[in-house]
């Protein structure tokens, strides 16, 4: 089910501030990609174009394609709403629905879009809950609030919540840097397994967790401050930690710079 | 919170402290300054509890002066003869009236003013929310006797068309039958009570839209959720408590509210069944009303209708406090 | 894998059919035309009858075809936005007409003779007088208020964020709400209720009285926001320096959040100025020019609005001075307003962020 994704010359604006300028990429389905590099470099912003987000910021606007299997996001007559039912996505702090209970922040999606028979639903909720390393945390308590779960559960719970819809593609914004050591863990564990079903692209500020989670990696920096982040180099993970054809990438890999 | 529990250590001494001030800073006392100004300080703090003992104090008073000489029953009473020998008096009218009128306002207003609030903050063009926020801030200073007197002279012609329509659709319901008479009715006292209290409520609910957290809705709209999903989803459950307690607020006003209803309203001492014959009342257009031809007795009788009116705003209001306090603890664990 | 089920209950495309960007206006152009015939066939006479039924039938509209067309989630989202757009405009609709004809008609008979001259020699129902004795009322009886009620709500804020701690600051803290509450004809009637007790005839200052504790709760609630924006480094900068706490709050706390609490106590003032209950029941209203607010009835501008209103049995020229008076009301109110605003942002305390 996984889709790849082809990004050609794609620019992102926040009001008249040019975040991101021609950034063209390829990410292979059923794989991870990382995107790396120093703060306000874009690579957030850059995620948040893939799932038509960024243009939910005031002023967020973008130019250029993105194309999902050939189809292109932007393209005329393409409603957002069903990009982000094809392109989940989980975010920096977790974000479970407060007044919901865990059941239903996992079923809150598929809710959205039809008409499920109850057990449908609990085969659903129950398979994405396994499928985030959670259910046998949570199996009986699933009608308590979501928000009484550790920091590390509630992100699970997010991507079950986000996995639910079965998505083609999984979008994460640095899904660890809220997190304790051992809930990072446990979630890079399970982007591991999610990997054979889904396109994964993270942002993470962690190079250890970029080597230790990727595929490939993708490296974004910016001239300087207040000018536009750009794509310095993608390749395979191995290639980029090792031997990277661009100086600026060992430059910050090595800790010289960011 | 945080401010006053930290900047109340005792002040560090001077560089030559006296001796009767270091004993003061020993003793965490501190130099006549800081003992002048806390007393103030202070003092004005306790002043605020008197007045409002006095008030509840001194209304009580009064009133059971006058509840004493009431030869009618002051809660079942269909009469208002305070300047009689002896009186007979009671609230009911007043009570029903006011209920009625609250309940139209709150019911017309609660629905137009969370909407109202949603368009600001999320459906509204950027351009057109902020100049209508800062009116809609505007409005809500706006006084009420000039809501009374446009209601009065503007509004009450109005209702003409209104009214028949309703006669004509729904005379049946009895609730809507109209025999005709000036519009000066309770149901276009409700409608004016809620065109006073939109603004307020409007308001109050639009700070609460605006709190709720953008990784909530992004939550939301990144599973797929449409703009109507993602309110119902994650603003209006996060919002829930402050449209409640704004609605208190507004409902508070309404109650209370004295010169638009006495403008508008053409009262009389009876309950209506019809919300389109004038007619009815409610304590503070009664208060109004009366004062002008009221003998220091029929005050008396006034002012027991106003402590009633008194303990009623002070419910509804401290359940409004109440459900905002909880709200504060319940997005604080969650921040 | 259930994904064959939530495959098959969508399709795969991004692309979903949806109704072009002029739809809307298209439909409500629809719905008003429709409704034109339909009050125009039946004879009905009342615009609102119109209104409503071009407002119904754009949703309903709306809802057939955007669920035919896009199917219901888009449908719900469309009803969703029409209600809201229908709202907000339903709502402009009086508040707008109450600022129009609050000009239209105030301007009429509002001049320089009408703000200069009391009604002292004019029958109510006559043309003629002004609100001159009614303007010396209401800035006699609020500044009154504001020298009494200001104060103790700045130091009670003052307690309960510099000092507040215990049983004391949560009573304050919880009275103060509760106070907020008050109606103003309460308010009024414990002042008069004190008037009975000494058998006092009305006068200005009872009135101020009755402001001064509706304006109180205001100006607490304003000033403590504003002390709490006051970084505690400021306050502990001082204090480090041997600077007693007193001094620290007069030439540190205060001086940082002045802008803000004048704001406060400008919106206060802009409050109570419109309140008319209290006075009615304490002032008493006056046709003459009285000067001092410790003895004899007074007049204020909006019981000066209500008795043009009430006492006039439908003259003209009565209404014309009641909407003349409300509109200097306004402006009065709008202008405290809008300077207390320009305070606020001018003054806007720089909490080091």
């Amino acid at each position: 089910m996984a889709k790849r994704i082809d990004v050609s010359g794609l620019t992102a604006y926040y009001g008249s501030h040019k975040a991101i300028e021609d950034i063209s990429m390829t990410v292979e389905p059923r794989s991870v990609t990382a995107f790396i590099g120093p703060s306000g470099c874009g690579k957030s912003t850059f995620l948040r174009t893939l799932n038509r987000m960024h243009e939910v910021t005031p002023g967020g606007r973008v130019e250029g394609k993105v194309l999902l299997d050939d189809e292109d996001l932007y393209g005329s007559g393409v409603d957002p709403v069903s990009v982000r039912r094809e392109v989940g996505m989980v975010f920096q702090r977790p974000n479970p629905f407060p007044t919901m209970s865990i059941y239903d922040n996992v079923a809150a999606g598929l809710r959205l879009n039809g008409n499920y028979k109850k057990s449908e639903l609990s085969d659903i909720v129950e398979k994405s809950l396994k499928g985030a390393n959670l259910w046998n945390e949570v199996k009986d308590r699933l009608n308590k609030p979501g928000s009484g779960l550790s920091g590390g559960q509630q992100q699970r719970l997010c991507i079950a919540r986000a996995i639910a819809v079965e998505p083609k593609v999984l979008l994460m914004d640095e899904p660890c840097s809220a997190l304790d050591p051992i809930s990072t863990l446990a979630i890079e564990d399970l982007i591991g397994e999610l990997k054979e079903r889904f396109t994964i692209v993270i942002v993470t500020h962690n190079m250890q967790q970029a080597a230790r989670v990727s595929d490939r990696t993708a490296f974004f920096n910016l001239a300087a401050v207040g000018q536009p982040g750009r794509l310095i180099e993608i390749d395979d993970t191995e290639r980029i930690f090792s031997n990277p054809s661009v100086q600026a990438t060992e430059d910050y890999i090595s800790g010289r710079f960011g | 919170m945080d401010i006053s529990t930290q900047t109340t250590d005792a002040p560090p001494p001077t560089p030559q402290p006296t001796v009767t001030e270091q004993k003061r800073n020993a003793r965490g006392a501190t130099r006549p300054g800081d003992r002048v100004f806390l007393g103030l300080s202070r003092g004005s703090g306790i002043l605020l509890l008197v007045i409002m003992a006095a008030i509840a104090v001194f209304l009580t008073y009064r009133a059971s002066l006058a509840i004493s000489k009431d030869h009618g029953n002051f809660l079942t009473t269909f009469e208002w003869n305070t300047n009689l020998n002896p009186p007979v008096f009671g609230i009911a009218v007043l009570a029903f009236g006011t209920v009625v009128s609250s309940i139209i306002a709150m019911a017309l207003a609660v629905p137009v003013a969370v909407a109202i609030a949603l368009f600001l903050t999320h459906y509204a063009p950027r351009r057109l929310s902020g100049p209508v926020a800062y009116v809609v801030d505007l409005l809500a200073a706006v006084p009420s006797i000039v809501y009374g007197l446009w209601g009065a002279l503007v509004l009450v012609p109005h209702m003409n068309g209104l009214f028949g329509w309703l006669d004509h659709y729904f005379g049946w319901t009895g609730i809507f039958d109209w025999q005709g008479g000036a519009p000066r009715s309770m149901l276009t006292v409700g409608i004016l009570l809620a065109i006073m209290i939109l603004p307020i409520i409007t308001n109050v609910t639009r700070e609460v839209f605006r709190q709720v957290p953008r990784m909530h809705e992004e939550a939301a709209l990144a599973l797929g959720a449409t703009r109507w999903e993602v309110v119902r989803m994650s603003v209006l459950p996060f919002g829930r408590s402050g449209v409640i307690s704004a609605s208190m607020l507004g409902l508070g006003r309404a109650l209370g509210e004295t010169m638009a209803v006495a403008t508008v309203l053409s009262p009389t001492f009876d309950i209506q069944a019809s919300l389109l014959d004038p007619g009815g009342g409610t304590f503070a257009q009664n208060i109004a009303s009366k004062f002008g031809e009221a003998t220091e007795q029929g005050r008396d009788a006034l002012i027991a209708s106003g402590l009633v009116l008194f303990v009623i705003t002070l419910l509804v209001n401290g359940a409004a406090r109440a459900i905002i306090a909880r709200r504060k603890e319940y997005s604080g664990a969650n921040a | 894998m259930s994904s064959a089920v939530v495959t098959g209950k969508r399709g795969s495309t991004l692309r979903s059919a949806s109704l072009p960007k002029w739809s809307p206006w298209a439909i409500a152009a629809g719905s008003v035309a429709a409704a034109v015939a339909i009050g125009l066939g039946a004879g009905l006479g009342s615009k609102i009858q119109w209104g409503l039924i071009a407002a119904v039938l754009f949703i309903l509209g709306t809802y057939v075809i955007a669920s035919w067309v896009e199917g219901r989630r888009q449908a719900k989202d469309r009803i969703a936005t029409s209600l809201v757009w229908v709202a907000f405009l339903l709502a402009v609709v009086p508040l707008v007409s109450l600022i129009w004809t609050t000009v239209q008609r105030g301007v009429k008979v509002l001049d320089v003779y009408f703000l200069t001259h009391s009604m002292g020699v004019v029958a109510d129902s006559e043309p003629g007088g002004g609100i001159y004795h009614a303007i010396i009322g209401s800035l006699e009886q609020v500044g009154l208020a504001t020298l009494i009620g200001a104060p103790i709500g700045v130091l009670t804020a003052i307690y309960l964020v510099e000092y507040g701690r215990g049983a004391l600051a949560r009573a304050v803290t919880f009275f103060v709400d509760v106070m907020t509450g008050i109606p103003s004809i309460v308010a009024g009637l414990f002042i008069l209720s004190l008037m009975l007790m000494f058998e006092m005839q009305p006068f200005g200052f009872a009135g101020s009285l009755a402001l001064a504790i509706l304006m109180m709760p205001v100006v607490v609630r304003s000033t403590e926001e504003m002390l709490k924006l006051v970084p505690n480094e400021l306050r502990e900068a001082s204090l480090a320096l041997g600077v007693p706490k007193w001094r620290t709050i007069l030439k540190v706390v205060l001086p940082t959040s002045l802008g803000g609490i004048t704001t406060g106590i400008m919106l206060a003032i802009a409050r109570i100025a419109g309140e008319t209950a209290p006075i009615l029941l304490l002032v008493w209203g006056n046709s003459f020019i009285n000067n001092n607010p410790f003895s004899g009835a007074q007049q204020a501008l909006p019981l000066y609005i209500y008795q043009q209103y009430a006492n006039s049995s439908g003259s003209t020229a009565a209404y014309d001075r009641a909407w003349a008076a409300s509109l200097t009301l306004i402006a009065f109110v709008m202008i405290l307003n809008l300077v207390a605003r320009g305070i606020a942002r001018w003054k806007a305390p720089k909490t080091g962020r």
